[in-house]
């Protein structure tokens, strides 16, 4: 089972993990990222490249398969503007055992931080915007991976 | 070749997306990037610094040297920030 979502509505991670359940592995991991509430943050706009973001969710989840004995595994991403507290990615993969979901769900989001075609625009409650940089600490913590 | 931008490049040139005619001594992503700031005010101050870019040629990731070969879509944009 390999499954990627983009979606411009709310995501309900339990219901996006769903689909990890009853394949009949012992394991299911999973990451949410949340929108933080940054010093005057209150939602975030995220931008994406249609196509290539999938395609590009895709080749991450054959590569994790391709790695880890996985039994599925599936990445939904929220775009347009998301409110403090509500999730922006959820990433699941399920196994027969813990260690392949544990690691192949890290290296989805790791991976995904520095290669899915999305870019954040935080809104500040003055009303004022700004596109978010990327941080070396992703960068790192991605070429842990390779 | 057409050409889409994102985030603050789209912002910054005031376009997603425009066509341009490949100059035949345009080989790489880079040549073509030069060649393309040097259409306005606008297109050079997003693209003037290539370090600071980041490039997919048909929506795959590349760097600035990669070939143009016979790609048909060339994305300019800055690092991502997804998750």
């Amino acid at each position: 089972m390999k499954r990627v979502r983009i979606s411009n509505a709310a995501i309900q991670p339990d219901q996006e993990l769903a689909t990890l359940l009853g394949l009949g592995g012992g394991a299911l991991a999973s990451f949410t990222g949340i929108v933080r509430d940054d010093g005057g943050v209150n939602a975030i706009e995220l931008e994406h490249y249609p196509g290539m973001t999938e395609a590009s969710l895709y080749r991450l989840i054959e590569a994790a398969t391709a790695r880890w004995a996985l039994l599925g595994a599936m990445i939904t991403h929220r775009v347009g503007i998301v409110p403090v507290g509500a999730p922006v990615v959820v990433v699941g993969t399920a196994s027969l055992h813990r260690a392949e979901a544990l690691e192949a769900t890290a290296f989805l989001i790791d991976r995904l931080k520095t290669e899915a075609p999305f870019w954040k625009r935080e809104h500040y409650t003055d009303g004022t915007a700004k596109w978010v940089d990327a941080k070396a600490s992703d960068e790192a913590r991605a070429e842990r991976w390779v | 070749m057409k050409l889409v931008y994102f985030a603050s490049v789209r912002e910054a040139i005031g376009l997603s997306s425009e066509e341009c005619d490949v100059p035949l001594d345009a080989r790489t992503v880079g040549d073509l990037v030069a060649r393309i700031s040097a259409r306005s005010e606008e297109h050079a101050c997003a693209l003037h610094d290539q370090t600071r870019l980041r490039f997919a040629l048909d929506h795959e990731m590349v760097a600035s040297d990669a070939l143009l070969g016979a790609a048909q879509e060339l994305a300019i944009f800055p690092p991502v920030t997804g998750g």
